[in-house]
């Protein structure tokens, strides 16, 4: 192996210059961002030079000191973005929440089955997993008008949860397949049901594929813009949505930096997840992957 | 497992698929047979004491509205709108195919008519930034296993980010960094000393902006898989490979790409269905005007605010649905095939 390993030393330079370059690209638009999102908007969208956007010419000008947080206060209580944020929060963690209990009962059955009906089931999952959200999104909208649910977060919340459902069975399928069988057989044949088996048994070692499924359910909760953007009204709005909205009408207030800030706020959980749940989020991107 | 107790785990999920998948797609199909109701006009008489009387035609909302309640789909149309100048457009076509100066012509007039303009976009961003991500990703990856172990922490952190950003939310940090009076923006402008350059204004540049986009966000994802892919190639081969006197590169092309193949080809499958549907970098990057997409022009009519257009909107989205699954079908008829084999 260490034969293999060992690198010339150009190469290994060049490989690291490689590296570096990426990492920058990678990093540098959200680091810029959250930077800029602390001044105001004739240092960050400069029309002279942007060093006034890392020295904070105007910003200082404008408010006596180098950073502002006005940006925050405009978007956060001036044009009510902490609404938003509570509708995000409530939308996401029931989406994450029902579609994992959905997905684990599903997941689970197909996993054990081995029929042919479960195959189909898989395939037709499949299909709908490569559904474009907007095509559905125009099939809900006379429907809920007529039914008198649309606008509503509940409504979203179940939209969601089956658009989510084909990812999670899979996801959930392919980490029960990793569960020995002899585990919950072994439970029935000392006289549990197989839904006991299931309690007993199975639920406590599944958690590691539940947590990386749930990120992932909740990523789509979180980012999604299709549905929550044609579905919610007004008042109900969560933040992407609510972003978008912000685009019409704050360019013409000059209040972009309100935007600036609420795009901000709204990568901060994004950052936070990547930093606590790295090791799962890598697992669960390769786990379909290195088996299939 | 029996019947019934499969079915008892899974109905939950299955009702939930068939409700808000399956029917949404019939509802899809139904309304795109239907056109919205032309509104409803009456000619009125305003006769005045002085001025004699003149006629008017308005728009009797009264009527329009009743005439909605009795059939909220609209009037029956058939596959009308499958055809119509916003979708197929087959006369348009056919007079394009039948009365033409050469390929450049049939290509720019075929551009001009609204969904194959959608079209176009869709397919070139699919087929274009799929394989870009999958190649700049196996190049992060083999980098990334040359690199000293203290680089590698962070370089998986960071590259995760343009990953699971908030498409929408991505493109608009970006769309404010190549604003002329971005950083990005400002920057080009000095690179190329063209002070009017404008990546917005040309269709050309915007094309390469949503496709650098689309690179950015897809790359990590292809990193990430080949760079697990990568711990597993066996080593005995390598050193084999090496002993027989094999060069960097041939090891590289004859070991490891024929290794990381499967994976490739599950990437690729889940790139291009994602990539078919590109929607939020539009709106992001305000590109509308040069770049459209299947996805958006859905979204476009949806959200038309004089007159919701659902019959236009389901027609786009019936096609665009017969899209994926034209797609789909390789893996199709493989995963097919190979449980046929297995059983």
């Amino acid at each position: 192996m260490s034969l293999v390993n060992r690198q010339p030393f150009t190469l290994k330079l060049v490989a690291s210059l490689f590296i570096i370059v990426w990492l920058v690209l990678a990093a540098f638009p959200f680091l810029w961002t959250v930077w800029g999102s602390f001044k105001v908007e004739s240092d960050f969208f400069s029309r002279e030079s942007f060093w006034h956007a890392i020295t904070g010419f105007y910003t200082q000008k404008e408010t006596g000191s180098a950073f502002t947080g006005n940006g925050y206060y405009g978007a956060w209580v001036e044009s009510k973005f902490w609404k938003a944020v509570i509708n995000t929060v409530i939308v996401t963690l029931s989406v994450t929440v029902i579609s994992l209990t959905l997905g684990t009962l599903g997941g689970y059955a197909l996993a054990r089955s081995g029929r042919r009906y479960a195959f189909w089931i898989l395939i037709a999952a499949l299909v709908f997993r490569a559904m474009p959200h907007i095509t559905l999104v125009s099939g809900y909208m006379l429907p809920f008008f007529q039914l008198n649910i649309w606008g509503y977060l509940p409504t979203s919340i179940i939209v969601l949860v089956a658009i989510n459902q084909p990812f999670t069975l899979w996801m959930l399928h392919s980490f029960f397949l990793s569960i020995p069988k002899d585990l919950d057989e072994s439970a029935m044949v000392d006289g549990c049901s197989r839904f006991e088996a299931f309690r007993r048994v199975v639920i406590p070692v599944m958690w590691p594929g539940v947590i990386t499924t749930g990120l992932f359910s909740f990523l789509l909760g979180y980012n999604d813009f299709a549905v929550t953007a044609m579905l919610l009204s007004q008042d109900n709005q969560t933040m992407v949505p609510k972003i978008s909205s912000y685009l019409g009408s704050i360019y013409d207030n000059g209040h972009v930096m309100y935007a600036v800030a609420a795009v901000v706020s709204a990568t901060v959980p994004l950052f936070m997840l990547v930093l606590f749940f790295q090791r799962q989020i890598v697992s669960g991107l390769t786990a379909g992957a290195v088996k299939g | 497992m029996p019947h019934k107790t499969f079915l008892a785990f899974i109905l939950p999920s299955i009702i939930a698929m068939v409700l808000f998948i399956a029917l949404p797609i019939i509802s899809v199909a139904v309304q795109s047979l239907y056109v919205e109701h032309d509104k409803v006009l009456v000619t009125v008489e305003n006769c005045q004491p002085l001025g004699g009387c003149t006629t008017e035609t308005v728009v009797d909302s009264e009527a329009t509205a009743k005439l909605k309640a009795v059939a909220p789909l609209g009037e029956f149309n058939g596959l009308g709108t499958y055809f119509n100048h916003a979708h197929l457009a087959i006369d348009e076509v056919a007079e394009i195919v039948s009365d033409n100066t050469g390929f450049a012509d049939i290509v720019a007039r075929l551009y001009n008519l609204p969904f194959y303009r959608a079209l176009s976009f869709t397919l070139a961003y699919c087929f274009i930034v799929t394989p870009l991500a999958m190649l700049l990703g196996f190049l992060i990856a083999l980098a990334i296993n040359m690199v000293p172990r203290l680089l590698k922490g962070p370089v998986i952190f960071f590259s995760l980010l343009p990953m699971i950003i908030t498409p929408l939310i991505g493109s608009l940090i970006l769309y404010w960094m190549i604003s002329a009076e971005g950083i990005l923006g400002v920057g080009l402008k000095w690179l190329f000393s063209d002070p009017t350059l404008s990546l917005k204004s040309s269709l050309p540049l915007t094309w390469i902006t949503l496709i650098i986009y689309g690179i950015w966000t897809n790359a990590p994802f292809s990193f990430v898989v080949f760079y697990a892919g990568l711990q597993t190639v066996p080593g005995d081969t390598m050193e084999s490979a090496m002993i027989d006197g094999a060069s960097r590169w041939e090891r590289i092309r004859y070991v490891v790409m024929p290794h990381l193949r499967p994976l490739a080809t599950f990437v690729a499958l889940v790139q291009l269905m994602d990539n078919f549907r590109v929607f939020e970098p539009i709106v992001g990057l305000s590109a509308q005007a040069n770049a459209t997409s299947l996805s958006f022009a859905i979204f476009n009519d949806l959200r038309n605010q004089n007159a919701q257009q659902y019959g236009s909107a389901a027609t786009t989205s019936m096609l665009t649905i017969i899209g994926v699954i034209i797609l789909l079908m390789p893996v199709l008829i493989r995963t097919w095939r190979e449980y046929h084999q297995k059983s």
